[in-house]
């Protein structure tokens, strides 16, 4: 058999694509250094390298050509969301457990590259929230907030030797977020109004520095749909899912449930729907099934958010719907050229 | 003005037309031995009807159109008959096929031509003298064009002239407009008398804007009734269907054919091959042949048929680091030999080199990124075909309509794991009509089996009627059997008629009762005809792709 095409247009990989998903999640990435510190640096770099690492030994192991998989650049993608998902301060113990589970079980023992039917970095996080509920609540706190803001040396040595500077105690670093804030509120029977009071996390929308956060993931977000790496299905039906179900829960009861705008203010919300709900490879592939998968999601999200056992929803509903794209792809097959319309 | 219409999907490959279409068509050359493939065209192979040894004229006819699917094949210039045998032909198999091999003799001497008075014959009978001049799609798809022009049962409205000419580096359809529009257009005239037609529109990619305004004027000095339509230049919109849409606004039903809603398509370089053939009684023995590529000089030669595409190469000026010859363009083509000749297929021998075809990158899995599903010209998930061709899970992919694939490539083009998805397709495709065709080898069989069980039964059913009619007559003759031995026997017979009747009902759904072996081989015979044509139905989805 010849080759179907002989030709090809400049700049088409796999590395192409992950390369820009990664370019697009910068604008985030320099939000999250401005306002919470070098921690997340840190952290970014760390989990690439064991991503990296985790890849190389799984391709060995199974009897992959090492270049051609290393280089695609979906493991470091991988390395990035759940870096960006997890605490920024996070010892370094804990990234490797996450990275481990993301690349080695979600991806490799699925078959690798293409095959996995959940996404890698929210097993990561699924994984690690359950086994360590504790460390993956102690966010670092913002800026302009923080008792102490740790310098670059403080960061390393927090997270690799889980020393904290001196005369500096760990609750001047670190803070709860603000949807942990609201649910601890809400368990203790405060209204949302006597939280929003009691805290200084809030913001103009979100949280402080977080918000902004957001926005700056919705950016590169925007940034990726432009390149045509992401449809516009799968984040429009998201944050939709999200606002609907939100906005009817606030308006059965403002008092319990969070506004709807504050919910999508959530760097997870952005971060889930530009870069994670969007993962082509656990995700749907049709039109019609991308807005299901992502109305589900953001559904899911804020149900867990609101009734769950967790302070946020975005991994598990993610995860609950990659459980279900195939029989998702299989009804919202869409109609072929001759065949006759709906 | 024409209100254009858009088909959903497509591509904008480099287009590359600039290397070879400012040059005129060279003048053809007379190669000294012409191999010429009696299988050119889709359906039955021509008949040779020469012998070696045999002293033939340019035009005149070497192979016979053998059955209805089929058309003549003649001899490009005047020589002697060398050889009748196998020989490297284009076909992506790169399998060997019977070729008549021509010694040319260099005077290039033609046979009588008799052009004929189209407007006054029967039309039947100006088919069947297309046939025998071996006019086919010169568009690509090669389908005989006297079946083309016969519009049967269904009436044809409109008929297209494809000079869309969608694939990169060819520009033979670009150079005929350009220099022989008139007599395109004569063909046109000559396809809509025929057909019945009452529109005629020529639909040209707006990347040949000469071709268009010379198509224009022809079509002013003619005085014809034709649109001269400007397409938007996007790959595959000289494909049958995609056209089709471009400028009728109809979607061709999945499954079937243009014509079936109306609408016939001929590739303007067939229109001026039937304008030859009528209006001066020339077979289709030359072509125009883009050679293109990694060339000295790119150009358009009117290239007989029969000439080794390697020698064509040698005449536009080989060159150091030629990597192979893709027979088509880089979408659609595939690697042919040098030896290989050109045939009425032929629309562009594109030279290799690593420079300008690079070997393609490692392939990679599929990410699911469905950037296939977002060119598809025909609407279907391809990343969803591909798991279903390489799962082998054959029934899946017809379920998602593997068969309404045009194989354009526009998929493998876009795909960032540079996956060879045509190549998958393809492959589906073949191994499901292997499976159909053993399937109905096998229902034979075991039909066959079923009569002839059947058969035996009602033998031995005859048997003991025969026995009974004979007891009955010794019964007569001599009644000493007691009844108790008579309702025994009786008996017996009833139940071996029972038994006979019951078995006949489970095997003998058909009118097939009570043939003879001969009737039933005449049957299977017909039965292996009929599939054969259904296969060429399946194979002819697309008549006149030109892309």
């Amino acid at each position: 058999m010849t080759a179907s095409t002989h030709t090809l247009p400049p700049n088409t990989s796999v590395t192409r694509v992950m390369t820009l998903v990664l370019a697009c999640l910068m604008p985030g990435v320099l939000v999250y250094v401005w306002q919470f510190g070098w921690g997340i640096v840190i952290n970014l770099v760390w989990a690439s390298l064991l991503a990296l690492g985790i890849e190389a030994l799984a391709l060995r192991l199974r009897g992959y050509p090492l270049k051609p998989f290393l280089t695609d650049g979906s493991a470091v993608v991988t390395a990035w969301l759940l870096a960006l998902s997890i605490p920024p301060l996070a010892p370094w113990w804990m990234t490797l457990v996450g990275m481990i589970f993301a690349i080695g079980v979600a991806k490799h023992l699925y078959g690798g590259l293409g095959q996995n039917i959940f996404n890698p970095a929210m097993i990561g996080f699924a994984v690690l929230i359950i086994s360590f509920p504790v460390q993956m609540t102690q966010w670092s706190a913002p800026l302009s907030l923080a008792g102490h803001a740790p310098n670059f040396t403080e960061s390393l040595s927090l997270i690799f030797a889980d020393t904290l500077p001196d005369g500096v105690n760990l609750d001047a670093i670190i803070s709860a977020t603000p949807l942990d804030t609201v649910r601890t509120g809400l368990m203790q029977q405060h209204t949302l109004d006597e939280i929003h009071g009691a805290s200084r996390i809030f913001g103009q929308i979100g949280g402080v520095g977080s918000e902004w956060v957001a926005a700056a993931y919705l950016v590169g977000g925007i940034a990726l749909w432009a390149f045509r790496i992401v449809p516009w299905q799968v984040p429009v039906a998201f944050l939709a899912g999200i606002w609907l179900t939100a906005g009817f829960l606030h308006w059965f009861d403002t008092g319990r449930y969070a506004a709807p705008w504050f919910q999508i203010a959530m760097p997870s919300s952005m971060l889930g729907a530009f870069f994670i709900a969007t993962d082509p490879v656990s995700g749907s592939t049709t039109p019609k099934g991308r807005l299901i998968f992502g109305l589900g999601a953001g559904f899911l999200t804020v149900i867990i958010r609101a009734f769950g056992g967790y302070p946020d929803g975005v991994a598990f509903s993610i995860l609950l719907m990659n459980l279900c794209v195939p029989l998702i792809d299989a009804w919202t097959q869409p109609r072929v050229f001759g065949t006759a319309k709906d | 003005m024409r209100t254009l219409h858009r088909f959903p999907g497509g591509i904008h490959p480099e287009e590359h037309k600039a290397e070879s279409s400012a040059r005129p068509i060279h003048a053809p050359f007379i190669p000294n031995r012409l191999f010429i493939p009696m299988r050119q065209h889709i359906g039955q192979p021509a008949k040779p009807i020469v012998k070696v040894g045999d002293k033939v004229l340019k035009g005149q006819m070497i192979g016979q159109a053998d059955g209805y699917v089929s058309t003549a094949v003649h001899a490009s210039s005047s020589g002697v008959v060398t050889g009748i045998g196998l020989h490297a032909v284009a076909h992506p198999s790169g399998l060997p096929d019977l070729c008549i091999t021509i010694d040319t003799d260099g005077h290039d001497t033609w046979t009588e031509l008799q052009p004929l008075d189209w407007q006054s014959l029967d039309p039947a009978a100006v088919r069947g003298y297309v046939r025998d001049l071996g006019i086919a799609g010169l568009g690509g798809a090669v389908f005989p064009s006297s079946i083309k022009l016969d519009p049967k049962n269904q009436p044809i409205h409109t008929l297209i002239l494809n000079g869309g000419e969608c694939e990169p580096w060819i520009t033979c359809d670009d150079r005929l407009m350009r220099e022989r529009a008139e007599e395109v257009l004569q063909g046109a005239r000559i396809m809509q008398h025929l057909l019945g037609a009452q529109t005629v529109i020529a639909g040209i990619e707006d990347n040949k804007p000469e071709a268009i305004a010379a198509m224009q004027a022809a079509a002013e000095k003619l005085g014809l009734q034709i649109e001269i339509a400007a397409m938007p230049t996007r790959y595959p919109g000289g494909g049958g269907k995609q056209i089709t849409q471009t400028l009728t606004g109809l979607e061709t039903p999945s499954g079937k054919l243009s014509t079936d809603i109306g609408v016939q398509v001929f590739n303007v370089g067939t229109a001026y091959a039937l304008a030859r053939a009528i209006l001066h009684g020339e077979p289709l023995i030359s072509r125009i042949v883009t050679v293109t590529g990694h060339v000295l000089g790119p150009q358009n030669y009117e290239t007989l048929i029969g000439t080794p595409m390697g020698e064509l190469v040698m005449h536009a000026g080989e060159r150091e680091g030629t990597t192979g010859l893709i027979m088509g363009g880089p979408m659609m083509g595939f690697d042919v030999q040098p030896e290989a000749p050109v045939v009425k297929a032929t629309n562009c021998v594109l030279v290799k080199s690593a420079e300008l075809f690079p070997p393609k990158p490692r392939e990679l899995p599929c990410i699911r990124c469905t950037e296939c599903a977002r060119v598809c010209p025909a609407q279907l998930q391809p990343q969803e075909l591909y798991w279903f061709a390489r799962a082998k899970n054959f029934g899946k992919a017809q379920e998602y309509n593997l068969f309404d694939c045009i194989e354009c490539g526009c998929c493998s083009y876009v795909c960032p794991s540079h996956i060879p998805l045509v190549d998958y397709y393809r492959f589906a495709k073949s191994e499901i009509w292997a499976r159909e065709k053993e399937k109905h080898a096998a229902d034979i069989a075991r039909e066959r089996h079923e009569f002839r069980l059947f058969r035996l039964e009602r033998e031995k059913k005859e048997k003991a009627e025969r026995l009974a009619a004979k007891a009955q007559t010794k019964k007569a003759e001599a009644p000493t059997l007691t009844t108790d031995e008579q309702d025994a026997k009786k008996k017996l017979i009833a139940e071996a008629l029972a038994r006979a009747q019951a078995k006949k009902a489970g095997v003998a759904p058909k009118n097939t009762d009570n043939l003879t072996p001969e009737q039933c081989a005449e049957i299977a015979e017909i039965e292996a005809r009929r599939a054969r044509i259904r296969e060429m139905a399946k194979k002819t989805i697309e008549p006149e792709k030109h892309l």
